[in-house]
């Protein structure tokens, strides 16, 4: 069996696997990572988002391959609860989900954002978000949470 | 100083009460400084786990963070039925709250007695109990000397409002920091040792049977553990999920059906729903004396689809045998019921079932949360004693699970020579909208209609009025018509799978009212806000509509390309009352910009959790208004993903305000269906404000909007 050598929320892994097999299968299934959701397996809800590189990917259709020598961050590599995110506790402050099944996903989403633009506007948020799917009707209170979170990380 | 109560007439206990009236079975106390609070509802996403805990932690007089929530379970909690219908708040909660006031004066009377004080002279803070010379002990002290192994009595009195430190304000919800920090709380990431997946393979064609199957290229599957057969019911048990799915894979290359059975006709559903069998039922007749003369009739159609839940995650349940006992783990709505429907199909006693709740994500109804249950039971048979977990597909998820059922809904109003209403009939056709497990003599779960020795199809039917009705929710005008009769034709056979979906009829219902109503007021040149109040006598509906047109400044001044509406309803009659007003935009493709809506639940217990489903129902309404249709051909469901099967998106979804209207002294009723008939009849009254047209078939696409418009011109 090949091996494919990544960084898993900062910790160096070398997984034995089919390298075709998808980056989500390997993070629930092999890693025991159970965050990053599954929703679809065909990449059109977000629930199982991860951050590769810089950028939000759904995991389901991410071949394990492709994030060979990268960086990956899961929902359990943002932040814990001794150390959150700002994205987290403004989720908690704002409530902003029902559910909370697509939460981890979005969550990545948000924070690549927050990564290449720390300040976004309400549109962008949304943009940024629009590949990801919320059922409860949740949508409104994210988007709060997440200009909350901006605002914090900027006022340090 | 014990002096009998006067006793007219013995309040009754609460329902919920009255059928789980061991006290111990809802509360416990830990001389660790706990109270375990064991409701019969489950957390479904809405919230309700952390309102409960709220009413409990007041009545007590405890800390919130003292409460531990248990989740449901047939092994000891209270049978609660089914968690749906917008009942937790008012069963659960008013259940909890009367047990509650009687514990704490269990607790007062051993209290006083011990501590040789007056009870009056007690107080409880933080489950301290204190008296007059310090004197103090507290429930966790006398925990082990106060047994709750006894019937709740219908004298305790809980506190009135005003005494209450939580209810009535926005505590966090006690699930929510698990779900942001990704801890595994969904089934879905559940891990027990020695754990198997399982995969269910099922037709793409409706009803199809397995004539054949060759299990050849599934058992060289890597970790195939056992293949399970029985009829039309196939699936594959493995080591890894990987492993299950490449081996149903293999099963599928490996599987001959049969011909389905024939579905309707998606773009003729009216003339489908009107054409078949049904049962007629007479919901409700007025009839006024003397009976005036009609100077003309008006007399519309609406439809609205089958819909999906279309949850995020699909389906997920675990199960576990041991000897001739089987343990299962399930995101039901009723693990009683479940257990029920259990007994049937594996036909044997319940008390050898246990079913435990874990949760799953958002549910709106009787989705495939039991089917999948029984699809996990049955394959852990062959798992030897180890748990298996069964996973839906998508696929799975937006075909074989229960649909909301489409509705035709015709209404005829005869106008005087004034315009007004004198006389009103509302006649509805449509699958029931129930089929749920627990409740017949007969399962209702997806695999018991498929085994070798099948059960029959259950065929939907509707709650009688009195729980809230089913197609006919939400039909009896809440307006002060004349005369009026309501009927409802259920249909007796069922192509595409129907069960309960949020608001069962109601969405349908109050859209069709709420739409020829506006015509009407159109039609006399009234304001719809004004002519709403002139029909209405009940205050606290008028109270929402009047909060609802002063938030949205009602009404904005005419632009072009913009429209605004207004819908209205009291959930069944008999819940939380609603108004909404939208703000659309557009032209052939229409934005729904801001909602605005007023909401009276009586005492809200968690008012920012109930602007919360306020809110998602408003959102959720509006996908539903906007997008939302079961696709299919005449052989299959084709909108078997999220690209057949649209939902709205983070850049569609509109501003959503809520007002909340606060009735601390009226008895509290649920929250998450009360938005979405009157928002769809909100938008759909929009639609015409800007556009001139009447659409009168959800969903409101641009197909519909043209097609609308071509024949007004």
């Amino acid at each position: 069996m090949p091996s494919v050598r990544f960084r898993l929320n900062g910790v160096e892994l070398d997984v034995d696997a089919d390298p075709d097999r998808s980056l989500l299968d390997i993070l629930r299934g092999q890693l025991g990572v159970t965050g990053p959701h599954f929703g679809c397996g065909a990449g059109e809800c977000g629930a199982c988002n991860v951050i590769v590189g810089d950028r939000a990917v759904t995991a389901c259709d991410t071949p394990l391959w492709s994030v060979a020598d990268k960086d990956v961050t899961t929902i359990e590599g943002l932040g814990t609860s001794e150390r959150p995110h700002p994205l987290q506790r403004a989720f908690i402050a704002e409530q902003a989900l029902q559910c909370g099944y697509c939460v981890s996903g979005i969550l990545m989403s948000a924070a690549a954002l927050l990564r290449r633009n720390p300040s976004p506007t309400s549109r962008e948020v949304k943009e940024a978000l629009d590949r990801n799917l919320c059922r409860c009707g949740s949508h409104q209170r994210m988007v709060r949470a997440v200009l909350r979170a901006a605002e914090e990380m900027a006022a340090g | 100083m014990n002096r009998p109560a006067p006793a007219p007439s013995q309040p009754a206990l609460p329902a919920s009460l009255a059928a789980n009236p061991k006290l111990s079975s809802w509360l416990k106390f830990s001389s660790a400084g706990q109270v375990t609070v064991s409701p019969g509802k489950v957390e479904i996403g809405q919230g309700i786990v952390t309102a409960l805990a709220q009413i409990a932690a007041d009545e007590l007089d405890v800390d919130l963070s003292r409460v531990q929530m248990v989740r449901a379970s047939t092994v000891a909690s209270p049978n609660e039925g089914v968690t749906s219908g917008s009942l937790s708040i008012q069963q659960s909660g008013r259940a909890l709250r009367h047990a509650c006031a009687e514990v704490r004066r269990i607790f007062l009377q051993q209290a006083a007695e011990r501590l040789g004080v007056d009870i009056d002279a007690l107080e409880i803070e933080d489950g301290t109990i204190s008296g007059p010379g310090n004197v103090r002990t507290s429930y966790w002290e006398l925990a082990d000397e106060v047994s709750l192994d006894r019937d709740a009595t219908p004298g305790a009195t809980p506190k009135i409002a005003t005494r209450r430190a939580l209810a009535g304000h926005s505590v966090q919800r006690i699930d929510i920091p698990d779900k942001v920090f990704g801890r595994p709380r969904f089934i879905h990431d559940q891990a027990s040792v020695g754990m198997l997946h399982g995969r269910v393979l099922r037709p793409e064609n409706a009803r199809a049977k397995l004539s054949e199957l060759s299990e050849d290229g599934a058992r060289a599957v890597a970790g195939l553990v056992a293949i399970v057969r029985d009829g039309s019911f196939a699936g594959v048990v493995s080591e890894t999920e990987h492993g299950a799915e490449l081996a149903l894979r293999a099963l599928r290359k490996g599987a001959v059906w049969s011909d389905g059975e024939p579905l309707p006709d998606e773009n003729d559903l009216a003339s489908f729903l009107k054409a078949q069998p049904s049962e007629l039922t007479v919901i409700d007749e007025r009839t006024a004396t003397p009976a005036a003369t009609a100077a003309r009739t008006i007399r519309r159609q609406y439809t609205r689809p089958y819909i999906a839940h279309a949850s995020i995650a699909p389906s997920c349940a675990m199960a576990q045998w041991d000897g001739d006992r089987v343990h299962v783990w399930t995101h039901s709505q009723g693990v009683y019921l479940l257990r029920a429907d259990l007994a049937l199909v594996l036909k044997m006693p319940a008390e050898n079932i246990t079913v435990d709740h874990l949760e799953g994500a958002g549910c709106y109804g009787h989705n495939a949360a039991d089917d999948v249950a029984l699809d996990a039971v049955l394959l852990a048979r062959a798992a030897g004693g180890r748990p298996v977990r069964v996973q839906w597909s998508r696929q799975g998820e937006m075909s074989d699970a229960p649909f909301g059922a489409a509705m035709a809904i015709e209404i005829e109003a005869d106008l005087d020579a004034q315009g007004e209403i004198i006389d009103w009939r509302h006649s509805i056709w449509g699958n029931g909208h129930v089929a749920r497990p627990g409740r017949a003599a007969l399962p209702a779960l997806l695999a018991g209609f498929e085994l070798a020795e099948p059960f029959p199809r259950m065929v939907s039917t509707n709650p009688p009025q009195a729980n809230g009705g089913g197609s006919d929710r939400n039909s009896v005008p809440l307006y002060d018509f004349p005369s009026w009769r309501i009927e409802s034709h259920r249909l007796t056979t069922m192509p595409i799978r129907t069960s309960a979906l949020r608001t069962l009829g109601g969405q349908g219902n109050v859209f069709a009212i709420e739409s020829i109503l506006d015509e009407i007021a159109a039609e006399r040149g009234e304001d719809p806000v004004a002519y709403r109040l002139r029909h209405l006598r009940d205050e606290r509906a008028r109270d929402v509509i009047r909060a609802v047109a002063r938030r949205a400044q009602w009404k904005p001044e005419k632009q072009p390309g913009i429209g605004h509406g207004i819908g209205f309803g009291r959930y069944k009659n008999t819940g939380a009352y609603c108004a909404a007003i939208a703000e659309i935009e557009g032209a052939e493709e229409i934005t729904v910009r801001k909602l605005t809506l007023a909401v009276d639940v009586g005492e809200a217990i968690n008012p920012d959790g109930v602007i919360n489903q306020i809110e998602g129902g408003a959102i959720q309404a509006t996908s539903w208004v906007l997008k939302e249709r079961v696709r299919f051909d005449r052989e299959r469901i084709t909108s078997t993903g999220w690209t057949e099967y649209p939902i709205l998106r983070f850049s569609e979804v509109p501003d959503v305000e809520v007002e909340l209207i606060q009735r601390l002294d009226i008895d509290p009723v649920g929250a998450g269906e009360a938005a979405h008939g009157p928002v769809t009849a909100a938008i759909a009254n929009a639609v015409f404000d800007a556009l001139g047209v009447r659409v009168r078939d959800l969903p409101i696409t641009r197909d519909r909007i043209i097609a609308a418009m071509e024949l007004t011109s």
